[in-house]
């Protein structure tokens, strides 16, 4: 497929929120079960090996009316709750066999008590991921959690994942994982060649498609971008902080770029990268998730940063490893974790010396000119005087 | 009608209590005496006292502060300092506190910890306020990561990673802070004492089931629970009190009165409600006569258990010391599920014989929020009583609308009267 094609095509997955491809996967695949998610993480392989497609509720964007989502939240609640609400209520996400809300925040915890109140007859999990990361402790409790989820899986299919077919899920997992690095280090060397919008969507359509068809999208994309004659522009280069869960709607990045950014790093949908790309696959599996988790030391509000690592120093890093010149901290309105984060983030930012800027969206956020000024200047300000 | 009362004596004995601890703190640097900040929900206060420690509470500062009036002022402090306006105010309250030069209750500056103990319990919000703490006072902090009981029940797997994480993190650190050895003896004494205490407090509480009721078990509550949930918990003084409240309320039963109120004894109970979620702390009394002026009396709160639930039977058990600090954590009403907090709710609704219940839901606390909408909607189906709901907010004084919660108080209130004037 050439260029246009692929990102039209997943920018088609990111619009239907009927879940058109799930249903089709379930069609052809006669028992399949389809397992919904949220942000940030839950370990897809155990999913993907008792034969359950993956599917990332990352909410509506902009392009739904929420009406029944809006009765179950106060107006100070965050947009994604509500959106996922609206779609489970209006029957959308009929075609999911259960739903599993990771440990992100306070209201995706109590998102899971509201599903099970809502729709007692489907598979609901939270999925408690650990605060302590030594592996006697937190990660053999973490351990217990993944085997957990590993008989809810085979409940679920009647069909218990087997050692090796995890070991084969893993795999393919860190080939795609090793795929999206390569596409983030693609776009923070050549920005110019991959627009954040268009990574976004790729990025996006493994929210949705089994693990193999998106690593397949992924590389056609890698290759279409390296070969794709497009210019360099003096754009700034930006890493963009604080939309690991609800995310900000795709004419928002868009904004971004229009406004003179070159988005180098972000932190969307994190399942995507989390773990990084060497989970071991050839001995017990459930253990290799569980030391890859604890191992993973990337940053994100929902992950305490333990005594003797400083916070921020992550995304200074991110800043120094992708050349970003800025760092534009999106983030949800009423995001308590990016939101608390945020002045802890912006120090170690002014401490190394790195300019930044701030604004508040929502996934359905509409008012873009003052983000597109706001980013216009920050970009500017950038270019004309290097460190604002 | 009102009786009026002189002060009831474990009034005095508590505002006692609060005022010594608070004299300690402000001694406690020149008296070498180590200083832990933790949060209510979930916390290890008997762990704490075998080592000797002073808690402190950053929430119970950031309530005393919304009591006082001062939490405007330090929130907007918080703010100026790059705070959003969107999240939580107890900890915008507290950071504006310390940027304002820490002054505590009484006037005095509190000491800076020496260890933060993090007993994430119920609340995601906790990790980033330890964090942000960590920032400013560079001490070390003891996480300990208390999991959500999603399903309902405390299974084996979570109660030993709390346990293991007590013995491998939480009790080295305060070893390694205080220079002393752990004296496990010294835990059980403290927890047999606490076990003595908290009987009598769900005695008290428990009182509400009497018509009247002698107690307003969310505005009275409040007081009730204070040294329980905070510093006291294990400490023959709080048994001592809980003791003398007790007589107190059996006194009140033996009488027939209802409830104290800052306008005196409430004697003629109107309405009997259940509230969840916690008051308002800026505007209380106004917020509280709001209720018995309408001779609304509270008979089950859930706030009263962010600190620990007890009336289904839970007590800090001597003989399973780890074990059951553990249990104790997770057992706290913010680390239930929704559908556990409904059950709950429903139950003290028919086991109190309420007529309705009330919602306050606050802008600032997530974890007591979101879904209470959800909640509501539940309760009133399987009870058949009507909810009212209320927003306001802990300690930001922006977000208390007098006139608009009155309005929806008197509202409700009229449709009980009604409901009761058509079943009478």
């Amino acid at each position: 497929m050439e260029l246009r094609e692929i990102v039209r095509e997943c920018e088609r997955l990111y619009e239907d929120l009927e879940l058109g491809s799930v249903r089709r996967w379930k069609e052809q695949n006669a028992g399949g079960r389809a397992v919904g998610y949220l942000p940030t993480y839950v370990p897809r392989e155990i999913l993907h090996a008792a034969g359950v497609l993956p599917v990332g509720i990352l909410g509506a964007g902009e392009q739904l009316e929420i009406v029944r989502g809006d009765a179950c939240f106060q107006s100070y609640i965050c947009h994604l709750p509500r959106s996922v609400m609206e779609l489970g209520l209006s029957g959308r996400l009929d075609v999911l066999d259960g739903m599993i809300f990771p440990s992100t925040c306070d209201v995706i915890r109590n998102l899971s008590g509201i599903w099970k109140l809502q729709f007692p007859a489907k598979y609901a999990r939270y999925f408690d991921v650990p605060q302590n990361f030594e592996t006697a402790v937190g990660g053999a409790f973490y351990e217990r959690v993944l085997r957990e989820l590993v008989d809810d899986m085979g409940r679920l299919t009647g069909r218990p994942p087997k050692e090796c077919e995890l070991r084969r899920s893993i795999r393919l997992y860190n080939e795609n994982r090793r795929l999206v690095r390569e596409l983030y280090e693609l776009r923070a060397r050549e920005p110019w060649r991959v627009p954040a919008s268009e990574s976004y969507l790729v990025l996006r359509a493994g929210m949705v498609l089994p693990v193999e068809e998106h690593s397949q999208v992924l590389r056609e994309y890698l290759d279409e971008a390296r070969a794709a004659d497009r210019k360099m522009v003096d754009n700034a280069r930006v890493v963009v902080t604080g939309a690991f869960c609800e995310q900000p709607p795709i004419t928002l990045i868009r904004t971004l770029e229009r406004a003179g950014c070159y988005v180098v790093h972000d932190d969307f949908m994190l399942v995507l990268r989390w773990l990084g790309d060497e989970v071991d696959d050839s001995d017990d599996p459930i253990g290799a998730l569980r030391a890859a988790y604890l191992g993973y030391d990337e940053e994100t509000s929902s992950r305490y940063v333990p005594d003797g690592q400083a916070k921020g120093a992550k995304l200074v890093e991110a800043v120094r490893a992708n050349g970003a010149e800025g760092v534009v901290f999106a983030a949800p309105s009423f995001c308590d974790p990016a939101l608390l984060d945020r002045p802890m983030l912006q120090r170690a930012c002014d401490e190394a010396g790195i300019s930044h800027t701030a604004f508040k969206y929502s996934e359905n956020t509409g008012q873009l000119q003052p983000i597109r000024e706001q980013a216009g200047t920050f970009a500017d300000t950038i270019k004309l005087w290097g460190e604002a | 009608m009102r009786t009026a009362i002189a002060r009831e004596a474990s009034m005095d004995r508590q505002k006692a209590m609060i005022a010594d601890h608070f004299r300690e703190l402000a001694r406690a640097k020149e008296q070498g005496r180590k200083v832990v900040y933790t949060f209510v929900p979930g916390n290890l206060t008997e762990l704490m006292l075998a080592f000797d420690v002073l808690p402190v509470h950053p929430e119970i500062n950031a309530l005393q502060s919304g009591m006082r009036k001062l939490s405007g002022e330090f929130i907007g402090e918080a703010e100026r300092a790059g705070h959003s306006e969107d999240v939580c105010t107890y900890v915008k309250c507290d950071i504006g506190m310390m940027l304002k030069g820490n002054i505590g209750p009484t006037g005095e500056k509190l000491p800076e910890p020496d260890l933060l103990l993090l007993s994430y319990t119920g609340c995601f919000t906790f990790m980033k306020w330890f964090e942000l703490l960590r920032e400013k006072y560079r001490c070390p902090v003891a996480m300990l990561h208390v999991p959500y009981q999603a399903d309902g029940e405390i299974t084996p797997s979570m109660s030993t990673y709390v346990v293991q994480q007590l013995e491998r993190d939480v009790i080295p650190k305060l070893q390694e802070v205080t220079g002393k050895s752990f004296d496990v003896d010294r835990l059980r004494e403290l927890l047999a004492c606490s076990a003595r205490a908290e009987d009598d407090l769900v005695h008290v509480l428990e009182s509400a089931k009497h018509r009247p009721s002698p107690i307003d078990a969310y505005f009275g509550g409040v007081y009730y629970i204070g040294p329980l949930f905070t510093a006291f918990r294990g400490t023959p003084e709080a048994a001592d009190y809980y003791r003398l409240l007790r007589e107190e309320v059996e006194a009140r039963l033996e009488k027939g009165q209802g409830p104290v109120t800052p306008e005196g004894i409430l004697d003629d109970e109107r309405f009997r409600l259940v509230v969840e979620g916690p008051p308002n702390w800026t505007h209380f009394r106004e917020f509280w006569k709001m209720f018995y002026d309408e001779r609304a009396v509270v008979v089950a709160s859930t706030y009263t258990k962010v600190g620990g639930v007890y009336d289904t039977g839970f007590r800090h058990d001597p003989a399973r010391p780890l074990e059951t600090l553990a249990e104790y954590c997770l057992g706290c009403y913010t680390n239930l599920s929704l559908p556990a907090r409904v059950d709950m709710i429903v139950r003290y609704v028919q086991e109190y014989a309420a007529d309705g219940f009330v919602i306050n839901s606050i802008k600032s606390c997530n974890s007591f929020s979101a879904g209470q909408l959800v909640m509501l909607r539940d309760i009133e189906e399987r009870t058949r009583r009507p909810g009212a709901f209320i927003e306001t907010d802990l300690v930001d004084p922006r977000y208390f609308s007098a006139s608009n919660v009155k309005n929806r108080l008197e509202s409700y209130f009229q449709m009980l009267s009604q409901k009761q004037a058509v079943q009478a």
